[in-house]
């Protein structure tokens, strides 16, 4: 191999070596999880019309479902080896919300319950639930002040 | 049961995955901030009526990945303040999302009760 000389030379090197980021593969692998937890979910929500519950309440049921199922896989320690191989498709789900709760709980047992379990659980929820929640108030407000045709101001 | 819906619902919760994906290899945010931003960007389209057609067109697919969430949310407020006026921007949102936040917290609360605390092997 030849020296390196210059920082052309030297950033050619490091190219060579580094392994390329497998975007595709992620994308492609992100996809299909993503996907299936979305048809799975689907699937359910397809059970719950058949046994004639509403659509808010098939929606919430649904989510309720693929929580506690994110939930138990955590608990096994088999949601992780998902999330390493699938990336975002597990992440951006509502699997990932669940995950993100369950998996510090789990983690800081061994700091107590209160200020270990309680308040580790919302170091990624917590912000989802803060942002989320302000936006929602926001919206309403804004809905306030521009459809004001069949408004009940208390 | 609908196999045509089921498909979409693959298709679209897979598209929207890949974005996020897109996201975490492309820039520097950590997942906490890509999921910040979806819940955000769902809560702002359920706000404006967008993403009520995502949801009609692919059912699951849309409501599953936190931007269905955040929909979720928005909804909520609107549905509230409708029928309850000013309080219900506060009210409705949580009220809404209600089922989600409290299975996951209860869910999480029981998981982290049986597990053992398992020890960083590194």
């Amino acid at each position: 191999m030849k020296p390196i000389q210059s920082n052309e030379d030297y950033q050619k090197y490091v190219d060579e070596k580094t392994p390329n980021s497998p975007i595709l593969k992620n994308c492609f692998n992100a996809f299909w999880v993503g996907g299936l937890i979305c048809a799975i979910g689907q699937i359910i929500f397809e059970y719950c019309q058949i046994r004639g519950i509403d659509e808010t309440n098939s929606y919430t049921i649904v989510s309720m479902l693929l929580i506690f199922t994110s939930a138990f896989l955590t608990t096994l320690n088999i949601f992780n080896k998902i999330g390493k191989f699938a990336g975002a498709g597990s992440l951006i789900p509502i699997t990932g919300f669940a995950n993100s709760i369950v998996s510090p709980a789990m983690e800081y047992k061994s700091e107590g319950y209160v200020l270990g379990v309680g308040a580790k659980m919302f170091t990624v929820a917590g912000p989802v639930l803060v942002y989320g929640i302000s936006t929602s108030i926001i919206v309403g407000l804004i809905y306030i002040l521009f459809n004001t045709q069949n408004l009940i101001l208390v | 049961m609908d196999w045509f819906m089921i498909i979409k619902a693959f298709i679209i919760g897979g598209i929207i995955c890949i974005i996020g994906q897109i996201l975490i290899d492309k820039t520097k945010l950590t997942p906490a901030r890509i999921l910040v931003i979806y819940v955000t960007l769902g809560t702002i389209l359920g706000g404006l009526g967008i993403y009520e057609y995502l949801i009609d067109f692919a059912g699951c697919g849309a409501t599953v990945p936190l931007t269905g969430f955040g929909n979720l949310l928005a909804k909520g407020a609107i549905s509230e303040v409708n029928s309850n006026g000013f309080i219900g921007a506060f009210t409705g949102g949580i009220k809404s999302a209600a089922g989600g936040i409290a299975s996951a917290i209860f869910f999480g609360y029981i998981a982290s009760l049986i597990s053992k605390p398992k020890i960083k092997k590194q």
